[in-house]
């Protein structure tokens, strides 16, 4: 993706000197791609590994592996460090309009192939995690039935983050609540503490771990996935520190996800990409949190389902229980 | 009581147990077989992750932590019995005394081992020490955990110097290394009054201090639970429910543990039928206080029948989990206490099984508080395979939790072939037998 997208950059703009073309880290290979390097010698060297890489001059050269340097790339104590510092002046809010969903689960399933987590298509079908489900509920016998997608509801006043003995889940400044798997213990009291089960668990050895296993850890995005830890949504702060929306938000084909900053009083729509005033669209809509009884002060807001755009197709059988609306 | 023990029948009785092996090392075979075969079930559990339970995402906590809050709950009689019921000056518990202590030094070492096995990253363990939090619940555990196990180990060792010298010059052909102990653990022991002193007032310290800690090691476990928004453990009365639940269960296992000593150890003599009702009373009592929390916890919910309690307390009165609640609930509590009011009940034999079916009852009540709740999420176990939310411990679990109970029975048989299952010193001072007379001594 990224390579394709730089390459019509290249085209439109021939100014670019080589060395702003590589810092970019272009870098193509027979087979291989590369982002995110940079040519320190084109000498070839005794290991005889060699990478073919574009040149500024749109030729493609051969050059040896270990010449390559990582610029760009954080280092996973600066990524741990970024992680728990925020994305400053920033406080991320996500407003879901519960009359746009009709159950498509394409949110799931982003979320799930962007944080490495199994879906009921692997295996057996006996290993499924959710950052993001998309529940079906009822508010009571007489009122349809509805949709609503569920994260984690990044409270500010958080059960779970409490309850951690080591401070392995912590909120952010920027209104995120996330989870460090290198420092998790295993004890899922969090798991427990929530009262929303936002919260999964690596009961297994993670999907694809030997896919994953030279990557940076990147507290922001929990991945790569590691057995025994607790994970749970982070409203892909990788993304948001990239400018971009998050997973879960983009892959919706509905208009269901507005997501933005409260500071600024702004929500995008992950769908539409318009862009509305937070504060009116929560008043206009009888937006409402989830279990305010609990005084959680999620940071997800809800708007009611009145006037949903979709006929309402119940997947449940009969007898099965919904607990809470 | 019957006629006046002379000293030196008394250090023959109580150390000849010491002495004799028949079929000790049987019984540490079986308990080290038991806790090998846990100990595969953790080698399982340590290569597969905590996959290899049956834990899920809905039911993350299941067997090891109902096991933690037995051991925890077993653990906490040591306190009653040696501190409480001593401080109020009650003669009755001399000789039963130690055997309470050693329960709660067995169960309570084993309660923070369980926990490990809980632990999804156990090597992580020390970064409970590292990044320690003050808020966690589990942080106040952890801490009073090893502050109650060290104040009972403190507890189980001062009562045992003046025995020291007894067991030095009668243990005369035991081997090195247990001389070596008992030269150690006397401490320069002579007998001195000023020792006497010295030695009373710290027990006395230490047998008030245990109060307050016991209290708080009982109350914090149940925050673990009661500190979550949770139907079911979202309760303002787990704490004291959770503690005089923890002395029924305690009592019952001292009375087990007073039956199996008073027959194997010969010490039918100290350990009386009077000693057995006493216990059995005591039990009535516990019983009678643990009824009154359990109406409290169950039937003001109930009878209100709140939107979330009302499935919980269904599936516990009526549902799929009615069985084991209601078997646990008569079989562990109300039967028993009926049946401890009879005098025939209270004798030896019948009061060591009515305890047993306690232990049990009471083991089960711990899984029917931790598991049940957890089947009720807020919101339903969408997009997830069923079995998520149905949960019954695999063998994994079950080998792992035999492990503990075994290891915690082996500290107590290991300690109780060490050292006498009951304080020399003590017991003589019941008989009338002086400081002087024990100094003087000899075999």
């Amino acid at each position: 993706m990224k390579i394709k997208k730089q390459l019509e950059q290249k085209d439109n703009n021939t100014k670019n000197t080589r060395r702003e073309f590589l810092k970019k880290g272009v870098l193509a290979g027979v087979g291989t791609i590369l982002a995110g390097g940079i040519v320190t010698s084109f000498n070839a060297t005794a290991s005889g590994k060699t990478v073919n890489v574009l040149g500024p001059d749109g030729k493609v050269k051969t050059v040896a592996k270990e010449h390559l340097k990582d610029i760009g790339k954080k280092t996973e104590a600066q990524l741990q460090k970024a992680g728990r510092e925020g994305i400053p002046n920033r406080r991320w809010v996500m407003v879901i309009d519960l009359g746009k969903c009709k159950n498509d689960q394409r949110c799931m399933e982003a979320c799930q192939t962007h944080h490495q987590l199994w879906t009921s298509k692997d295996g057996k079908g006996d290993k499924v995690q959710h950052h993001i489900n998309v529940h079906e509920l009822k508010r009571n016998e007489k009122s349809g039935g509805f949709f609503m997608p569920k994260t984690c509801q990044h409270c500010d006043n958080p059960p779970c983050t409490k309850v951690c003995p080591v401070d392995a889940t912590y909120k952010r400044d920027d209104g995120i609540v996330l989870i460090d798997n290198l420092r998790c213990i295993g004890c899922r009291f969090c798991v427990a503490a929530c009262p929303y089960s936002a919260r999964v668990f690596n009961w297994h050895n993670p999907k694809d771990e030997e896919k994953y296993a030279d990557k940076k850890y990147n507290v922001e995005l929990n991945v790569p996935q590691k057995r025994g830890t607790v994970t749970k949504c982070v409203f892909s702060a990788d993304r948001l520190r990239e400018g971009e929306l998050p997973y879960c938000v983009s892959a919706c084909g509905n208009g269901v996800f507005w997501f933005g900053d409260e500071n600024e009083d702004a929500v995008t729509n992950g769908t539409t990409k318009e862009t509305v005033r937070l504060s009116k669209l929560l008043k206009d809509n009888a937006a409402y949190t989830l279990m305010p009884e609990l005084a959680t002060r999620p940071r997800v807001y809800y708007l009611p389902e009145k006037d949903r755009i979709f006929p309402f197709e119940s997947k449940k059988k009969e007898g099965d229980v919904n607990h809470h609306a | 009581m019957s006629e006046k023990k002379s000293l030196n029948k008394i250090v023959t009785d109580l150390t000849k147990p010491i002495k004799n092996h028949r079929w000790f090392m049987l019984w540490i075979l079986f308990l080290l077989s038991v806790m090998g075969f846990g100990l595969f079930g953790w080698i399982t559990q340590l290569t597969e992750g905590l996959g290899s339970t049956a834990l899920t995402d809905y039911i993350s906590w299941g067997l090891y932590i109902s096991g933690f809050i037995f051991f925890v709950a077993t653990a906490l009689i040591g306190m009653l019995i040696s501190s409480v019921l001593g401080l109020l000056g009650i003669k009755w518990i001399t000789p039963i005394a130690r055997i309470a202590e050693l329960i709660a030094v067995g169960f309570a070492m084993w309660a923070g081992l369980i926990i490990v096995f809980d632990m999804g990253r156990p090597e992580r363990l020390l970064n409970v020490f590292i990044h320690g939090r003050l808020q966690s619940p589990i942080t106040w555990d952890v801490t009073v955990v090893m502050t109650y196990v060290t104040i009972s180990i403190l507890l189980y060792l001062l009562p045992l110097i003046p025995d020291m010298p007894f067991l030095k010059k009668t243990m005369t052909d035991a081997p090195k290394w247990k001389q070596k102990i008992y030269s150690i653990l006397s401490f320069g022991w002579v007998g001195s009054p000023e020792q006497y002193k010295i030695i009373k007032r710290s027990i006395k310290v230490l047998a008030v201090l245990i109060i307050p800690v016991a209290l708080a090691i009982h109350t914090v476990t149940s925050w673990l639970f009661a500190m979550t928004p949770r139907i079911g453990w979202d309760s303002t009365i787990f704490g004291p429910y959770y503690v005089t639940g923890a002395f029924v269960a305690g009592g019952a296992a001292v009375m087990i543990a007073m039956y199996v000593f008073s027959r194997t150890y010969n010490l039918k003599e100290y350990i009386t039928d009077f000693h057995f009702d006493k216990m059995g009373k005591l039990l009535v009592l516990l019983m009678l206080v643990y009824l009154y929390f359990n109406i409290n916890e169950y039937i003001v919910p109930g009878y209100k029948m709140k939107q979330g309690d009302d499935i919980h307390i269904l599936n516990l009165f009526v549902g799929h989990n009615a069985k084991l609640f209601w078997s646990v609930q008569i079989c562990g509590m109300i039967l028993p206490l009926i049946l401890f009011l009879f005098k025939r009940m209270r004798k030896p034999l019948p009061a060591m099984i009515i305890s047993i079916a306690i232990v049990i009852g009471a083991f089960f009540k711990r899984y029917i508080i931790t598991v049940p709740t957890l089947e009720h999420p807020a919101f339903p176990a969408d997009n997830v395979p069923a079995e998520y939310l149905i949960y019954w411990p695999n063998w994994v679990e079950w080998s792992i939790t035999m492990m503990a109970i075994a290891g915690a029975i082996l500290i107590v048989t290991i300690l109780a072939k060490l050292f006498p299952i009951m304080p020399i010193w003590e017991v003589a001072h019941e008989e009338g037998i002086t400081n002087e007379e024990m100094n003087e001594f000899e075999v």
